[in-house]
């Protein structure tokens, strides 16, 4: 189990869900964890959660499912969530999305051969004053232009 | 330019985050000492006084809603804060909550006094990451102190508070898709009544505002409610606002701006007008569920009974402007799309009738329209409006039924030139 969720998380969950009256408010924090412990939440991971927090399988299934920042399917290790709502794409947004698509040598849904980034489409990032923006992993980046989307693909390459 | 009282912008500095020290040097707190030694009834009538009308985008007056709480009920109550914020075009929660998240601690503090709630949860979404950090901060300084905590400033009450982090969904910001959220149960909307204040949380009582109305809260206490209301520069309206700008402006930042100042004033003085002198063509006044307004509405003060009379809505009062190079099929086909993904599939006119609202404006757009689709066009609008389970569908129906009444010869020109005759 540790490759889903650290040892410590596993005991704090399981301690926590049994403290408290309803467990089933932890379900999106515990698929939270299990995410950002093995990048995406595979079977083994609702059925983790289930098992720690005493509730049913399908009654984490059917919160994992409605999130779209949840992942049920492998993605790489950096996912770019790119905003088409309306105030990006009214600054250029297709062109950043293109731009991703091109460089990446992917399209949206798909992950890079190296395993290294999954490209999304995502609704409205809250930064709708620096449009166009995108967001790697929790950070979001705004303003952006294609010399600036390589810079900052070059820096997660370069770090990884 | 900006010579506007700052009051929820006041400790605002680029790139830095006031927390307590800050806070308390330029007032904090002062607003929750005032409203301890008031009975929570007065804090309830003051805020009604104040004329505070809610941020989140319906503008329901606050102290209204707090008096339908059943204050008086024992046992377990709620106070949740909704910093979902996934409304295209709303950004205003963000900047507060990056600039100064102490406001919504001593908000929410006061508000849960006045209805005497002793837990509440900040309901924040996944993209806000750096807020949720904040806000933590903020709730651990003010418990430090005793603002929060068993026994709040010695008044014997006592309010606890958590911070929830979501993940993704624009349908979590309704508010019962938000309880059904926080209780980890599928966040479909639940149906009204009973409402939250009657059935909420956990079957709880349970009150519901926007980041930024709870922000609101602790001035009212420290300036008093006739103060609060001359913020305004229309008697309709009532304190200051946080407009985002965005789309093609010169600047396109969050100001802090007297409620009721002219869309015209906040395009041209603070927004520095439309980009690289092009000309204003439309704008979606308060994010992307409002009608669009016209170049000849700019004079419209920014309130909510003003803009409800200009045949929109104040909303979220994120404004996206677009000039003249904008097609409008393109933008409200746009918009539509955004709403059809986040579509939360529970009830037939938004899951089936977003999706076909979005199809006829891919083929008119396309320059594959026909007199037939407009028919279609039109009877879908009129067919969703007023039939769906929650205000998501009914969102959506703002933008595109005004494409309809503003733009209806640019539509008819998609369709009688078979192309986009912008683009
Ligand atoms: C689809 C949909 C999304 C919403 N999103 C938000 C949101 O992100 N933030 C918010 O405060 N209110 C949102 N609302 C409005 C809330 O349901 C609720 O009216 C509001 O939080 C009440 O707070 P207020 O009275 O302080 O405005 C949304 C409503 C709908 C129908
Ligand atoms: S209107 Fe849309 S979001 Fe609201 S309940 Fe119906 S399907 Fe869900
Ligand atoms: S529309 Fe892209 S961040 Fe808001």
């Amino acid at each position: 189990m540790s490759e889903l969720l650290p040892q410590v998380q596993v005991n704090a969950f399981r301690a926590k869900a049994a403290a408290i009256e309803h467990p089933h408010e932890l379900i999106v924090d515990a698929l939270r964890a299990v995410q950002a412990h093995h990048g995406w939440v595979p079977d083994a991971g609702v059925d983790l959660v289930a098992e720690l927090l005493g509730v049913l399988p399908v009654e984490v299934e059917e919160i994992a499912t409605f999130y779209d920042k949840i992942f049920r399917r492998p993605v790489g290790k950096r996912v770019i969530h790119v905003c088409d709502s309306i105030c990006c794409w009214a600054d250029g947004g297709d062109a950043i999305a293109a731009h991703l698509q091109k460089v990446l040598g992917i399209g949206f849904g798909e992950t890079t051969s190296d395993g290294m980034f999954t490209l999304l489409p995502t609704c409205c990032l809250g930064a709708c004053g620096e449009a166009p923006a995108m967001m790697i992993g929790l950070t979001t980046f705004g303003t952006l232009t294609p010399e600036k989307i390589d810079a900052i693909l070059d820096g997660y390459r370069n770090e990884a | 330019m900006n010579n506007y009282p700052q009051i929820l912008f006041k400790n605002r500095r680029p790139g830095a985050t006031a927390f307590l020290a800050e806070y308390e040097a330029g007032g904090g707190y002062q607003g929750l000492r005032a409203a301890l030694k008031m009975a929570p009834q007065e804090v309830r009538e003051q805020v009604k006084a104040a004329n505070l009308r809610g941020r989140g985008g319906a503008g329901f007056p606050t102290g209204l809603k707090w008096s339908f709480f059943p204050t008086d009920q024992p046992g377990e109550k709620y106070l949740l804060a909704n910093g979902d914020e996934m409304e295209p075009g709303t950004y205003k929660d963000h900047q507060l909550l990056l600039a100064d998240p102490h406001q919504l601690v001593e908000g929410m503090a006061i508000a849960a006094y006045a209805m005497q709630i002793p837990v509440g949860y900040v309901f924040l979404r996944y993209a806000y990451e750096t807020c949720a950090q904040n806000v933590e901060r903020a709730i651990a300084e003010a418990t430090g102190k005793g603002y929060l905590g068993r026994d709040i400033l010695g008044s014997r009450f006592g309010f606890e508070l958590h911070v929830h982090r979501s993940a993704g969904r624009y349908i979590l910001g309704e508010e019962t898709a938000l309880i059904n959220g926080l209780e980890g149960r599928r966040p479909n909307p639940r149906s009204k009544p009973p409402f939250p204040a009657q059935f909420g949380l956990f079957g709880k009582p349970t009150n519901v505002n926007n980041v930024e109305t709870f922000a609101n809260v602790p001035h009212i206490f420290t300036g008093g409610a006739e103060w609060y209301r001359s913020l305004a520069r229309t008697p309709e309206g009532a304190g200051t606002l946080l407009v985002g700008l965005s789309g093609h402006l010169e600047r396109t930042e969050c100001f802090e701006l007297p409620m009721g100042i002219p869309l015209r004033e906040v395009v041209e003085q603070c927004g520095g007008g439309v980009r690289g002198r092009r000309t204003f063509k439309a704008c979606l006044p308060g994010g992307a569920s409002t009608p669009f307004l016209t170049a000849a509405q700019l004079d419209t003060p920014l309130d909510h009974v003003h803009m409800e009379q200009a045949g929109s809505r104040l909303g979220t009062a994120g404004i996206t402007v677009f000039d003249e190079t904008t097609c409008m099929v393109a933008a409200t086909l746009n918009l539509a799309r955004f709403f059809a993904r986040e579509s939360c599939g529970w009830c037939t006119p938004c899951r089936d009738g977003l999706p076909m609202v979005v199809w006829l404006l891919e083929e008119i757009e396309a320059g594959r329209g026909s007199q037939e689709l407009l028919d279609m066009f039109r009877d879908q609008v009129k067919n969703i409006s007023g039939r769906s389970f929650c205000a998501l569908a009914e969102g959506a129906m703002g933008p595109v039924g005004s494409l309809l009444t503003k733009f209806g010869d640019e539509l008819e020109d998609h369709v009688k030139r078979g192309r986009c005759p912008i683009s």
